[in-house]
């Protein structure tokens, strides 16, 4: 596996297609797009990227991919049944995160946005952590540091500038390891990305821009972002794009860990489009019939990462029944654990409001702290307890 | 003053204490546009390149946003960046940085990780310039929970204040009062510097309270000598930060004198004086013989530079509005 370091690697593909005014059309198989899985299972070769992998590794990615897919529709339910206040799922994406997710190594640092429920599946991040800020009981709440794995950041590409900063700091330290910064298409339209790339081209940042261009930024299409496919963005910054099936997990896995090599070998930051799609809404608040054809989803069906995969692992003979239903079996524990610890959460105490606002401590948090707890002590002998607020703040939800 | 005291501008103290800054923590670095090989356009970082090399003093692309994103990342890996906007008007294109992502990201982690990031604004008028480079954005930091905000006012706060707040576990707006940075006082390195977000009594006086921050506690000292001569005694706080703000020294201030006037650059409307004439009332009422009045800029775009004399508050607008407050 290698990655072109002369400039070819960074103009767009041959037979990428047309780049003329209305040329960027949204199609499944492109020419350009690297693929080492078809849609019907079958292996296939690529000049630059290949990879080997054991069965026990490939069975590994559809478990990941089966297991995440599984968390996310519990998160669905979740949201419908009132326990949720908003989810943004995944479906459809799961190649794209777990193939790249696998690729990093432990000492690499993820800056996610807030839909990488997969890529954080793939660093050991309790799942439970993810649905805090969903539930309304914190913003964020796990520790970074922990699994090298960054708060969900929720405006649109912020957390590309924070992920080359830290790159440069990696850079600055001498560290062998490597940045993925996650963000979608429609984010690739914000002046923080096109700065992240600035910025990350001129210190030579160990940074992978990892973009899943699911097609869609709410009701937005990928053409109302860029007259130009987005990987080849990179050329105009001095650095290498590729685009990648984002629905072929075993490509989205090779690219990835070609570009990280890339980053960790001081060669500076590489952008990957993974090309996927999402299946579902923007958030469990978004209503996609409204602004796509159900002719368009069906043909991302025929696509299904899980699927394919699926089918590459029978035609081979790598998996049986037992396995799969091994595996079933997992997702439905996931999903009871996932079930009874999110109607488990305990909602904040009221006075986690002025928690953390600084770390070195304000007067002013200090002083309203003591007076809004004077004030709920107010109420304590008639009867209002703490406890009594807190069960009508739970209703709100 | 010990025999450690020299005099020095507010610039140099500036420089010193970012070099002193440099000296003692191998994890600080500066960045910004310009601030390398040029010494910065104010010329504050000036040597600082030459003698810590370009990755501790790193000059960046033109490219606010960037600044202070990439400084951000640069926090979570370990590093006490502090970061020059060249000029106020120019630090809107990093405003959702520092309100969105700067100021929360301790909250959002609960704690579990910091931001020590500086961000150096030279701030107001008053030195003619052109538009966007004369504006006081001190209410729209301070506003935000999160940051703290503070502003020297003089050589020996600035070199004092400035490592003060490269220490603080917390982001800092650095609000450096641009037509003072040639102005001259002591500075003494090795005393005890005073906390960072305590105000001080500049200048004692027993009829009315005068409190400003920054660029406007000259004029409000140069407002008590004046009216010295009328017979008036003026006390002058320098408040030193606007968030926190030292209501205390405020308070046992105007529990003396029964009267406050709060003098700034900034707008007047929704401005850092209408939260300290609130809290000052709620805490004083008993005692003010008047109400809290405010001197500041107008509700209108900062002016072209002919007219920023208009704009900016002087001697005689202050002394108008302490002779309002004494009429009551």
């Amino acid at each position: 596996m290698s990655v072109k370091s002369t400039a070819a690697g960074r103009t767009p593909a041959k037979g990428s297609g047309s780049t003329a005014r209305g040329g960027a059309k949204r199609r499944g198989g492109q020419p350009g797009l690297v693929q080492l899985l078809t849609p019907e299972g079958e292996r296939v070769e690529h000049a630059e990227y290949s990879i080997d992998l054991t069965p026990d590794e490939l069975r590994g990615l559809y478990r990941d991919m089966v297991l995440t897919r599984r968390f996310d529709a519990e998160a669905i339910t979740l949201q419908r049944q009132g326990e949720l206040g908003l989810w943004a799922s995944l479906l459809g994406q799961e190649a794209a995160q777990i193939g790249s997710g696998r690729a990093t190594r432990s000492d690499d640092y993820i800056f996610p946005t807030y839909r990488e429920h997969g890529v954080a599946w793939t660093r050991d991040v309790d799942p439970l952590n993810l649905l805090g800020m969903f539930r309304g009981v914190n913003n964020g709440g796990w520790d970074p540091n922990e699994n090298n794995f960054h708060l969900y950041t929720i405006v649109i590409g912020a957390q590309t500038l924070h992920a080359t900063g830290y790159a440069m700091g990696l850079a600055m330290d001498g560290a062998d390891s490597a940045v993925i910064a996650y963000f979608g298409d429609g984010a690739s339209s914000q002046g923080d990305v096109a700065e992240s790339f600035t910025f990350a081209s001129v210190y030579n940042a160990p940074v992978v821009f990892f973009c899943q261009n699911n097609q869609w930024a709410i009701s937005e299409p990928t053409e109302k972002q860029s007259r130009v496919p987005i990987y080849q963005r990179a050329a105009g910054f001095g650095f290498p794009g590729v685009r990648v099936d984002g629905n072929d997990v075993l490509a989205v896995l090779a690219v990835t860990r070609a570009a990280l090599e890339h980053a960790r070998s001081g060669q500076g930051p590489m952008l990957v489009e993974a090309f996927t799609y999402r299946m579902g809404a923007h958030t469990t608040t978004d209503d996609p019939t409204r602004y796509r054809s159900d002719e368009e989803r069906e043909e991302w069906a025929a696509k299904d990462p899980i699927a394919r995969l699926r089918s590459y692992l029978d035609k081979q003979g790598l998996a049986d029944e037992g396995y799969y239903a091994g595996v079933e079996a997992e997702a439905d524990a996931l999903a009871k654990r996932v079930r009874d610890g999110v109607r488990g959460m305990p909602d904040p105490e009221p006075m986690a409001i002025f928690e953390h606002a600084y770390a070195d401590g304000h007067p002013l948090v200090d002083e309203e702290r003591a007076q809004y707890a004077a004030y709920r002590d107010s109420f304590a002998d008639s009867g209002d307890s703490a406890d009594n607020s807190a069960a009508d703040a739970g209703k709100v939800r | 003053m010990s025999q450690t005291a020299t005099q020095m501008t507010i610039a140099k103290a500036l420089n010193e204490s970012l070099r002193t800054a440099l000296e003692n923590d191998p994890k600080v670095l500066m960045m910004g546009e310009d601030v390398g090989r040029l010494g910065g356009v104010f010329r504050i970082t000036d040597g600082l390149q030459k003698d810590f090399g370009e990755n501790r003093v790193i000059d960046t692309p033109l490219a606010e946003s960037g600044i202070v994103g990439t400084a951000i990342g640069l926090a979570l890996r370990g590093y006490r960046p502090v970061v020059e906007i060249q000029f106020d008007g120019f630090v809107f294109p990093a405003y959702d940085q520092i309100v969105t992502q700067m100021a929360k990201m301790h909250a959002r982690a609960l704690g579990k990780i910091k931001l020590p990031v500086v961000v150096r604004i030279p701030y107001g008028g008053g030195i003619g310039a052109v538009e966007h480079h004369s504006e006081s954005p001190e209410a729209l930091f301070a506003h935000v929970p999160g940051l703290k905000v503070v502003g020297p006012s003089n050589p020996s706060d600035a070199y004092w204040m400035l490592q003060q707040a490269i220490e603080c576990d917390d982001p800092v707006i650095f609000l450096e009062p641009k037509r003072r940075y040639w102005d001259k006082g002591l500075v003494d390195v090795s005393a005890v510097p005073t906390a960072l977000h305590k105000a001080v009594v500049a200048r004692p006086g027993t009829d009315l309270t005068l409190a400003a921050y920054g660029p406007m506690v000259k004029v409000c000292l140069e407002a008590a000598a004046a009216a010295e001569n009328e017979g008036r005694s003026l006390e002058v706080v320098d408040l030193r930060s606007m968030s926190p703000i030292d209501f205390d020294t405020v308070q046992e201030s105007v529990e003396r004198t029964r009267r406050l006037v709060v003098v700034h650059e900034a707008p007047v409307f929704y401005g850092s004086g209408a939260e300290i004439a609130a809290r000052i009332t709620e805490r004083c009422f008993y005692h003010l013989e008047a109400p809290v009045l405010r001197v500041g800029g107008f509700h209108a775009p900062y002016p072209p530079a002919r007219l920023e004399e208009e704009f900016l508050p002087g001697l005689d607008r202050v002394l108008d509005a302490v002779d309002r407050a004494l009429a009551f």
